[in-house]
């Protein structure tokens, strides 16, 4: 049986992996550091499968209801 | 004039609103053919009223979630169990129902499943009626007592089964099937019976009937085929398509089907959600079942609330229930923990510690009698202070 995607799950929102710059745009625009954000455990099957490591932040592209679309973060801990 | 496409596309690159506002404004706005000078109006007024709209600083959202949440649920039904679409699968609705999701358990009282099934071409699962049927019975657990009869021969030491031809033949299970997984599960002597059609003798290992007892109650466990749990499987005819509803709850093990379709299969257990596809799908699920339910009893409460509900509850990365085992349990102060239940434990517990309680929360300053950090509460003034005053008075007057 061939795996599938959990990301393509009509539950499961766009996680990736943040870059250096653009976290620092994200923290510096709600002035605070990254243990802040909400958290998400390493051995989240989401996480194995994007494959992001402890200290990594992720960007959640959720499907709002209120908003259309709304951007979250994650820490990813142990 | 009335401006086009591009123009308002460029007026509205920067404004900070949420996508579908946005694109609200712009349908709206083209329609009604606008000037210039116009749309500048209405792009201040739409800002406006959105800041208007926006919740304020330092508000206590959390209790008017709490309320939002806790007055209809005082209209709830106390006990409903209800019929999901055809009267065949009973799950727990009302209030028992949204308990269960605020307190996180781990199995809900009525686990249930929708399986979508997979629609890539015209003769796909979910439009062929008998590979749905045949799906249905790999996915039900199929356990002797649907199959045969079982008798115990107390004479002769051994269990008969006389398997039903049709039954089988219905399930897809073979003689040689049912021998092969009661030796595997039971690690006894299974035979097929020589001289009558469809019969199975199993003999304990041990002639004795206390053995043989056990044996017989034993083997109602086993299951001979399908899913360990999905105790039974429901075809539904929606639209075009077909659905499978279960009782009981895998969803691991379901996704492996073929046939099933991954991206729409879904279950009722958050605890199973979170585990085979992560927090954020538990989140979303948290908020689907708990306004499901409200809605089920005609109560509307707005999304918000209950999306506040499910980010606190998601929010270490694990599901935590609202409560004592959670977002209760693990506040910091020991006042706001006393005051939710067990007082006398925390506070002794805290005693011998030499516990420190910062007074921060809302909780601990209302029993001891200081304004609470909410609202205005919150605000306060910070004086620079300035070493040389009289200094800076020549730089004011110049």
């Amino acid at each position: 049986m061939t795996k599938f995607s959990l990301l393509d799950h009509e539950s499961v929102p766009i996680h990736e992996i943040m870059h250096e710059a653009e976290l620092k745009s994200v923290l510096s625009k709600y002035s605070i550091e990254k243990e802040q954000f909400p958290k998400i455990r390493v051995e989240d099957p989401v996480i194995k499968e994007i494959g992001a490591t402890i200290g990594d932040v992720v960007k959640i592209k959720r499907k709002s209801h209120t908003a259309g679309e709304a951007d979250y973060y994650r820490l990813v801990i142990e | 004039m009335a401006i086009g496409e591009s123009t308002i596309e460029t007026m509205t690159r920067d404004m900070p609103l949420p996508a579908n506002i946005m694109k609200t404004l712009k349908e709206e706005v083209l329609r009604a053919g606008v000037n210039k000078k116009q749309m500048e109006e209405i792009i201040e007024q739409v800002l406006l009223e959105y800041e208007m709209a926006c919740i304020e600083p330092c508000d206590a959202v959390g209790v008017v979630a709490a309320q939002s949440i806790g007055e209809p649920g005082t209209q709830m039904t106390m006990r409903t169990f209800h019929y999901a679409g055809v009267a065949e699968i009973n799950v727990t609705l009302g209030l028992p129902r949204l308990v269960e999701i605020v307190d996180a358990r781990k199995i809900p009282s009525t686990p249930m499943m929708t399986i979508a099934l997979s629609k890539e071409g015209p003769d796909d699962y979910a439009y062929d009626r008998e590979k749905t049927r045949i799906l249905a019975w790999e996915i039900e657990a199929t356990k002797i007592d649907h199959i045969a009869d079982v008798t115990t021969d107390l004479s002769q030491m051994k269990l008969i089964i006389d398997l039903h031809e049709k039954a089988m033949y219905g399930r897809n299970i073979t003689i040689e099937q049912v021998k092969e997984k009661f030796n595997d599960e039971l690690n006894v002597m299974v035979a097929i019976s020589p001289d009558i059609d469809n019969q199975v003798i199993i003999t304990p290992n041990e002639a004795s009937y206390r053995e043989l007892l056990q044996l017989a109650k034993s083997i109602h466990d086993v299951t001979l085929k399908g899913i360990e749990g999905i105790k039974r499987v429901v075809v539904r005819k929606e639209g075009e398509e077909y659905t499978l509803y279960t009782e009981g709850s895998a969803l691991r093990e379901v996704l492996q089907f073929e046939g099933v379709d991954r991206t729409r299969t879904t279950t009722n257990n958050i605890n199973e959600i979170y585990e085979v596809l992560g927090i954020e799908a538990a989140r979303n699920s948290i908020i689907k079942e708990a306004t499901d339910t409200l809605r089920e009893q005609g109560l509307t409460v707005d999304i918000r609330h209950i999306m506040l509900v499910a980010d606190l509850m998601t929010c270490d990365g694990e599901v935590k229930q609202i409560g004592r085992h959670g977002i209760s349990g693990e506040k910091s102060s020991v006042f706001a923990r006393a005051a939710f239940e067990v007082t006398v434990n925390h506070l002794l517990d805290a005693g011998m510690r030499g516990d420190v309680d910062l007074l921060q929360g809302v909780t601990e300053n209302i029993i001891v009698g200081q304004p609470i950090r909410m609202g205005t509460g919150d605000v306060h003034l910070v004086a620079k202070k300035r070493p040389n005053v009289l200094a800076a008075k020549d730089d004011c007057e110049l």
